[in-house]
């Protein structure tokens, strides 16, 4: 299946069809969600109004983490396989999964100025989300810093290959630290403690942030695909100079004076 | 084992005899060290607490500013070309480069540390966790630092493309080597975080060689 599709050809076909739909989808559930979490779900007795930020902030915090584990698993596909959708498929996610991690720290950061008084503190959590921001900016910087392209390919699946490392020590940062975020409490060994009026829209709004990351994913492989197709369409061109008219000048003669 | 041993001392030669290579590494960490009483204010108290933080970022910085260097030069004169064809395996080559280039810089700002320590108020009784904390943490920032130096061979602008992508890396040393001080400083214990510090250096010693090879073989392609 997954073979089948990772055919450039096949994967515009169907990807082509299913666009669409999902589009749609992300759009109809982030609504939904978007509403039920910041109108119709309860204020929190102890924060107040402020608590919606959470429907923001943690579903872009799941998604920062789940989209470089998604894309250190296509660079691993890519080094091993050498299959170029793989590559592809890392380098469309690397931009949308920096920019769900900067809505998360500054979503984190305009949340962290009532709630803990400060816009910015340097505790476990907050220092390795931003080392994981750091490590997108540097994978996309060193994708596109060769000439050759399939070289950034590589050095940049490599590099998304190392950084892996990080994704444990944020997830567990509040574990292990003594951090000033507080602990999990939605995965969490013993049940979410979170409320189930609040932890509905949450996941709603997971799931719309989650759809709408395929989404743009979808689209920007496929712009990349595009790109790729038109710059040998391109090349094609300039190499083959004989796609002129029969009756043109002969390749090398001088044209004519009028 | 020869060939090592072989490229190890080529290595340390060639940076002995570009004369100034070990004098930068220290000059820049010097340098850097100076600037932050200019910039934190001079007293003696707020330097005593950040004393250890400060030397240790500063080390990172000059083990890292020099690190892109580490593969360009033989990478440039096809020198590294005929290390990976010879029988020493590119993972033992990458290593042995990370060796030479901790002996002239990581074991250099180790000994020169604790003249830096004094002029930003360490307390002397805290010098020895000082210095065993840059002597088995600089070894991983040499060896991290060799992932970002072999990914970024070829590349536009290597030396700061390479800062880019190994400083993230390097942050948890510099967390454990500075906390360890810390800890000893505020009374703690400084052990835990100097056995973090060993496992991660000695984590790095066995990965970063593999993923630096692997780099390196992309940019031999």
């Amino acid at each position: 299946m997954i073979s089948r599709l990772a055919n450039p050809a096949q994967f515009m076909r169907v990807s082509g069809a299913v666009l669409p739909f999902l589009a749609g989808l992300a759009a109809v559930v982030l609504a939904v969600g978007l509403v039920w979490a910041l109108v119709l779900a309860p204020p929190d007795y102890q924060q107040g109004e402020s608590v919606r930020i959470m429907f923001i902030h943690v579903p872009a915090a799941w998604m920062a983490l789940s989209v470089y584990l998604l894309m250190a698993v296509a660079s691993a596909v890519a080094l091993v396989w050498r299959h170029p959708l793989a590559d592809v498929a890392a380098q469309a996610a690397a931009p949308i999964g920096a920019a769900f991690t900067f809505v998360c720290l500054a979503t984190g950061s305009l949340w962290g100025r009532p709630m803990w008084g400060t816009w910015w503190v340097w505790d476990a959590r907050l220092t390795s989300v931003l080392v994981l921001f750091f490590l997108y900016l540097g994978y996309i910087a060193l994708v596109n810093a060769f000439d050759d392209a399939s070289r950034g390919a590589r050095a940049g699946a490599l590099l998304a290959v190392v950084g892996v490392i990080n994704l444990p020590i944020i997830k567990f940062s509040v574990d292990w630290w003594n951090t000033l975020h507080q602990p999990a409490s939605v995965f969490r060994l013993g049940g979410p403690t979170i409320y189930i009026s609040m932890l509905l829209p949450l996941l709603a709004m997971a799931l719309g942030f989650a759809l709408l990351f395929a989404a743009l994913w979808l689209v920007r492989m496929r712009t990349a695909l595009n790109e790729r197709k038109l710059r040998a369409l391109r090349l094609h061109r300039m190499a083959e100079p004989r796609s002129r008219p029969a009756d043109a000048a002969p390749p090398g003669a001088r044209p004519a004076v009028h | 084992m020869a060939g090592f041993v072989g490229l190890v001392r080529r290595d340390v030669r060639l940076a002995l005899r570009q004369s100034g290579e070990i004098g930068l590494a220290i000059g820049f960490f010097v340098l850097a060290v100076a600037l932050f009483p200019f910039g934190v204010g001079p007293e003696p108290e707020l330097l005593r607490r950040i004393g250890a933080g400060i030397v240790w970022v500063a080390a990172l910085l000059a083990a890292v500013s020099s690190i892109d260097r580490l593969f360009a030069a033989d990478f440039a004169d096809g020198g590294l070309d005929l290390m990976a064809l010879s029988a020493l395996p590119l993972e033992a080559t990458v290593v042995a480069k990370c060796t030479a280039h901790w002996l002239t810089t990581g074991l250099p700002l180790t000994l020169v540390s604790p003249a830096l320590a004094v002029l930003v108020d360490v307390p002397p009784r805290d010098m020895p966790v000082l210095v065993f904390s840059l002597l088995i943490g600089t070894p991983a920032l040499s060896l991290v630092g060799a992932i970002g130096a072999a990914l970024t061979l070829g590349a536009r602008r290597p030396g700061i493309l390479s800062a880019l992508v190994v400083l993230p890396l390097c942050v948890p040393p510099l967390i454990f080597g500075a906390g360890a001080v810390e800890a000893d400083l505020t009374g703690g214990g400084s052990s835990a975080q100097l056995l973090l510090l060993g496992a991660f250096s000695v984590a790095a010693a066995v990965l970063a060689p593999l993923a630096a090879a692997a780099a390196l073989r992309a940019a031999l392609d």
